[in-house]
């Protein structure tokens, strides 16, 4: 008898063992299957590189103290690339083949659209990492997100600026996905919030030079203050082109820049000045002390930076507050039914995340309010956070 | 009052539009020289552009000044576009030109991946080579940068020009791009003008990305855009000559610029192209194009 077929007789003994083990074994401690589609390559890399990363330190953390209800969580991810066909493929596997009990991301409005349906025809809870409003408004029976959106970070400068009593405002808009979308959501919150939108120019991703149309907001009748809904190297180009014509308006950008790289780009000269909503971890220890989120804030930020040795972001903590509003709505659940859990995450009442005091209901699939957003003013190349 | 507004406005759009113009020309006389010498349509122009760039901010960051840094983002582009030539068009030869062409798109994917590996997947920035001080000019605002910018296009054009019309090696480029056979009859190394025309062009696209990132910041895609906006710039000077490409670039900046300020930011790509294809349709060779005459 050769040694190959000895192994293979050993394999076989240990397969049978196995499979006499596993029905006993699945029945006391089967475990949670909680699956991801993220895109943690491709365009959208650096939102589904951290919320990879959280998702499997938090799982690990949460398994070593226990796991949830006295089970294991099993994390399965799938990496889409950014593209929204690969993310429903993947959903389907979830469903089908994986037979996930919960779902935590999809990281970009389009990969989630895409993904939801499969979800909510197989009655699995799908809590989403990505901003568009379109998500969770009309609400779906059984899909949540935890980012805030393009609407309210509009509410929140436009609220600012009626306080301050600058209400003519510029919008200067790339005409990009995340640009597009809020711009469309400002001109649509704009009068609500008694703002009245006076130039209305626009710049492609990739242009390389927007003095044109800062020049035309420079001559518009009444302009008081200018906003800027963009994402990418766009906004620190206008930033830039803001300075150089000399133009002393108040300057807002949106939450789409609220990284360091933003003031590097602009560079903080040109920066100076600039205000922006963002969300609170951006400056998690200039919180004051009785700051509800402050805690959990630098716990994560702790965390993630003693793990992976690279600055904390607030995609990566979205991913935080997904799986930790599932973790507690399991709990609470004490079950692993889909509309049980969907329920319990609907009972989600104060939960305190990484993007804000977080309370949903039947008939909010989010459950943030504006204070979730901080305004920020950048000084001396730091964000700092602003008096409300 | 409001007529000077309106020329400091102006002025401002000029301004804005030629140095963007002056980026467009560098990858359209890149596009024209490798045309002349082999028909081909080098889409991975914008990849020289994006070399430059590239290259000068990680040398720079590693911490040698800003000229040898630009030098060294220059040779790096330039091995490249010999490499180019010399791994994927030169195997090739005698293929049909439509051939080639998709070979230079492939190199251009190739090259963003690699870019994308060796480099990241950020935007950079370089400093001004001297200061972010704008200069007040009739009212207009002008980036010290933007002088850089046209007056490193000027030097490129006149020293090309010079080249061209005053060396002998010039002339053979020269005859290559007028025929090909009797120029290699009459004893000029085609192949040799083909490598030389890689190496030229991909030297030129380099400086002009070091020139621009300044301004326009840059990333390892920045190529693609520039490409496409190059080539509608030769098209629309008319592809294979030098000054047509000059033509046509600084042109569809200035459309892009007084577009975007005069008519609607939301539609000056389209008013750009709109313009192209108006007078495409009317001269089909382009404003400086030769006229391909049918002999029989």
């Amino acid at each position: 008898m050769g040694l190959g077929s000895m192994f293979r007789r050993g394999v076989l003994a240990l397969g049978a063992t196995a499979m006499l083990a596993l029905p006993a074994l699945a029945q006391r401690s089967e475990p949670i299957r909680i699956g991801a589609v993220l895109s943690v390559t491709g365009p959208a890399s650096f939102l589904g590189d951290p919320e990879d990363k959280t998702l499997r330190l938090y799982v690990n953390r949460i398994n070593q103290a226990g796991g949830v209800n006295g089970r294991q969580i099993q994390l399965i991810v799938y990496d889409d690339g950014g593209d929204a066909n690969r993310a429903r493929t993947f959903a389907t596997r979830l469903v089908e083949d994986d037979r996930v009990h919960a779902m935590v991301g999809g990281t970009t409005t389009g990969t989630t659209m895409a993904m939801r349906p499969v979800f909510e025809e197989a009655r699995i809870p799908f809590i989403s990492l990505a901003g568009g409003i379109e998500i969770v408004d009309p609400v779906s029976p059984y899909t949540f997100k935890t980012p805030h959106t393009d609407r309210m970070a509009c509410e929140k400068i436009f609220a600012e600026l009626r306080d301050r009593n600058l209400t003519r405002v510029a919008l200067i808009s790339g005409t990009d996905g995340f640009g597009q979308s809020m711009r469309t959501q400002c001109l649509r919150v704009a009068q609500a919030m008694g703002i009245t939108v006076v130039a209305d120019e626009q710049y492609g991703p990739r242009d390389s030079d927007m003095t044109p149309q800062l020049t035309r907001i420079r001559n518009a009748q009444g302009v008081q203050a200018v906003v800027n809904p963009g994402f990418g190297q766009g906004p620190a180009i206008v930033t830039r082109g803001y300075a150089q014509l000399g133009i002393r308006l108040p300057l807002y950008q949106s939450h789409g820049v609220a990284s360091a790289q933003f003031i590097q780009l602009a560079t903080p000269a040109a920066a100076e000045g600039v205000r922006l909503p963002a969300a609170a971890l951006l400056v998690a220890e200039q919180l004051p002390a009785n700051d509800p989120q402050r805690q959990v804030l630098i716990d994560y930020k702790t965390a993630f930076e003693r793990e992976f040795n690279q600055p904390v972001s607030t995609f990566g903590g979205h991913a935080y507050d997904g799986l930790m509003i599932l973790v507690e709505a399991l709990k609470r659940a004490d079950s692993t039914d889909g509309t049980r859990l969907r329920d319990a995450i609907r009972q989600t009442r104060g939960f305190v995340g990484t993007g804000g005091v977080v309370n949903m209901s039947a008939t909010d699939h989010m459950g943030l309010d504006l204070s979730a957003f901080r305004m920020v003013e950048i000084r001396d190349g730091q964000f700092r956070l602003s008096g409300n | 009052m409001a007529g000077h507004i309106m020329t400091a406005e102006l002025l401002q759009f000029l301004v804005s539009g030629l140095t963007v113009g002056a980026v467009y020309a560098l990858v359209a006389l890149g596009f024209t020289l490798i045309y002349n010498a082999s028909d081909v349509v080098n889409f991975a122009q914008g990849e020289f552009v994006m070399l430059g760039g590239m290259v000068t901010v990680f040398v720079h960051a590693a911490g040698l000044a800003l000229p040898l840094a630009a030098a060294a983002a220059i040779i790096v582009a330039v091995a490249a576009g010999l490499l180019l030539h010399r791994l994927a068009i030169e195997p090739a030869r005698g293929a049909s030109a439509v051939t080639l062409i998709i070979i230079t798109i492939g190199a251009s994917i190739f090259l963003r991946g690699v870019a994308q590996i060796v480099f990241d997947k950020r935007f950079h920035q370089l400093p001004a080579f001297s200061g972010n001080d704008p200069i007040l000019l009739g009212g207009a605002a002008i980036l010290p940068q933007s002088f850089w910018v046209l007056g490193g296009a000027v030097l490129v054009f006149t020293a090309l020009f010079l080249f061209l019309e005053r060396t002998l090696l010039g002339k053979a480029v020269l005859a290559t791009a007028a025929n090909r056979l009797a120029a290699r009859l009459v004893g000029v190394d085609t192949s040799f003008v083909l490598a030389l025309s890689f190496g030229l062009s991909a030297a030129i696209g380099a400086l002009g990305g070091i020139l621009i990132t300044p301004i326009t910041l840059t990333s390892f895609d920045v190529g693609t855009l520039l490409a496409l906006k190059g080539f509608a710039a030769a098209m629309l000077g008319g592809m294979g000559s030098p000054l047509g490409a000059v033509a046509g670039g600084l042109l569809l900046g200035l459309l892009e610029s007084f577009a975007a300020g005069t008519i609607s930011s939301a539609y000056k790509d389209a008013v750009a192209f709109i313009v192209i294809l108006g007078v495409l349709f009317a001269m089909p060779q382009g404003l400086f194009g030769r006229r391909s005459v049918e002999r029989v």
